[in-house]
């Protein structure tokens, strides 16, 4: 693990990590590079793959927004081979574990790609995110501030509260931002080879594992000590809300089953979705036999399967990015849902989806010797 | 419709063992409660949870899977994936407070009619005792 420091003192946080990545393009150690880009309006910052350099200066990979889970969009781009030519690809934690989630439903191709892995403090939602931007403050400035004064941001979403994983796990190489003194210097973590050939090719003087690198660690360790116990609470408190036949009808209660949170979900990997399919399009006599069964039926149909089905296909992948609730028009709190039912089903099968390529995923894998007393009284 | 509770079960029954259990139970004329409404498939491994959720929400009382015992599954591993899965649904359920004892999953081999009249007995029984399913009074489910 070599790594190097990224001088901020002079240009400033953002102007050093633009620096970087417009020297990865012009000395064409990459093709392009797929990174957050301000839009021309202001009010949101949008995933961009950006092959000319110059077009890197309104790249904003500290925007506090998480538009879209990138994991989706490296999807459509590699899920039928990758390029010849190299793309790096600037990832937030949660983003990377899900694309090496996809990358084991071979969803993801991860040859030649460049994975920058970027220490993340938490995101807004959009609508916060545009507002901040229209009342004409800047977002990622008011991040950052709180970042410095070491305060609460209220603003970041619920899903970034109860983050586990500020610093990215699976990376060639990473911004390391936690722990270090931001007006000074940041530091540049390689973990693989391709990592180590940036660096090189960048002419950054790399050292083996610098003090900053310890003090990220110490730093990361300690954010992870704190999250336990708020996590801990976290869950108690959801299982309370939502236990429950009536708490559970009332929460999904306003879904329109628009279906926004699997369109926006990363992990939910098939490819024809099961509820869109013909077996729902029923014929009248049908949905009138279903309605005399209970003397009533809600229409739409079968939303509460719909969040249940979905749910066990991928709670061993949740991610835990919260896209599915941003997702949702009707402020339906999924994230919590789907962590916690998720992290159960984690647990069982003692899986952390994104934290390597050679965890197998729980439901294609086995053992012979495991739950043995179900199926057995 | 009478108000008497008789419990509705559904069960997806393996075409190699448990659906063949199920014939020889009714070739040796074995008794059994007629609760069960027996679905053929071919794998223990091929039930989704969609169609065990399906049936919870609709009302039924309870859910039975049966499957090849361990190491003898047809597919060769079918049954392990089953196993896996149900947990994994029970889980869930549990999580989210509702009742996953009504989700069985049982191996019940090719010969073993007896077992199979006996294990329907079991969770007739025992969903008598439970009572009704909840959710088959929540028609916006």
């Amino acid at each position: 693990m070599r790594n190097a420091i990224l001088d901020t003192s002079k240009d400033g946080m953002l102007e050093s990590i633009k620096g970087f990545l417009k020297g990865l393009l012009e000395k064409e150690l990459v093709n392009a590079v797929l990174v957050p880009v301000e839009l021309p309006s202001g009010n949101n910052v949008v995933q961009t793959l950006v092959s000319n350099p110059e077009k890197l200066d309104a790249a904003n990979p500290l925007a506090p927004v998480l538009p879209v889970n990138s994991a989706r969009i490296i999807s459509s781009i590699t899920r039928t081979g990758s390029s010849q030519r190299k793309i790096a690809v600037v990832l937030r934690s949660c983003e990377l574990r899900a694309v090496i989630e996809l990358a084991k439903l071979k969803q993801v191709t991860l040859d030649n790609l460049l994975i920058i892995g970027i220490d993340c403090y938490g995101t807004y939602s959009i609508n916060d995110y545009s507002n901040l931007a229209e009342e004409g403050k800047s977002p990622t400035d008011n991040a950052l501030g709180n970042i410095k004064d070491g305060k609460e941001d209220e603003l970041l979403r619920e899903a970034c509260q109860v983050c586990e994983y500020p610093a990215p796990l699976m990376t060639d190489l990473t911004i390391g931002m936690l722990g270090q003194d931001l007006g000074k210097e940041l530091v540049l973590i390689a973990r693989t080879e391709k990592g180590e050939e940036l660096l090189e090719g960048l002419g950054l003087a790399a050292e083996d594992k610098s003090d900053a690198a310890t003090k990220r660690e110490t730093a990361v360790a300690k954010l992870l000590d704190k999250m336990k116990g708020i996590r801990e609470k976290f869950f108690e408190q959801t299982k309370e809300e939502i236990g429950g036949a009536d708490k559970l009808a009332a929460v999904f209660g306003p879904c329109i089953k628009c279906q926004n949170c699997r369109m926006a979900c990363p992990v939910c990997y098939c490819r024809e979705c099961f509820f869109v399919s013909p077996t729902f399009e029923l014929e009248a006599e049908k949905y009138l036999g279903a309605a005399e069964k209970k003397g009533a039926m809600r229409m739409p149909t079968d939303t509460l399967l719909f969040h249940l089905t979905r749910m066990t296909h991928m709670a061993a992948s949740c991610i835990g990015c919260g896209a599915c609730e941003e997702a949702c028009p009707n402020d339906i709190p999924l994230l919590k849902i789907f962590q916690l039912t998720g992290t159960n089903v984690q647990k069982l099968f003692n899986y952390i989806p994104g934290r390597s390529l050679d965890d197998e995923l729980p439901p294609t894998a086995f053992k012979e010797d495991e739950l043995e007393w179900i199926g057995e009284k | 419709m009478s108000d008497k509770y008789d419990p509705v079960i559904v069960g997806f029954f393996c075409n190699w063992c448990t659906s063949t259990a199920a014939d020889l139970a009714g070739t040796s004329r074995m008794q059994y409660p007629a609760n069960v409404r027996a679905i053929r498939t071919m794998c223990s491994g091929s039930v989704d949870p969609v169609y065990i959720l399906r049936a919870l929400l609709s009302g039924a009382d309870a859910v039975i899977v049966g499957g090849c015992a361990p190491g003898d599954c047809h597919y060769v591993s079918g049954n392990y994936k089953t196993r896996r899965r149900i947990k994994a649904l029970k889980t869930i359920l549990n999580t989210l407070g509702l009742d996953d004892e009504r989700v069985w999953l049982r191996w019940i081999s090719a010969s073993e009619g007896g077992k199979f009249a006996e294990t329907m007995k079991e969770i007739t029984e025992e969903m008598e005792k439970k009572g009704p399913n909840p959710l088959n009074k929540q028609w916006t489910v």
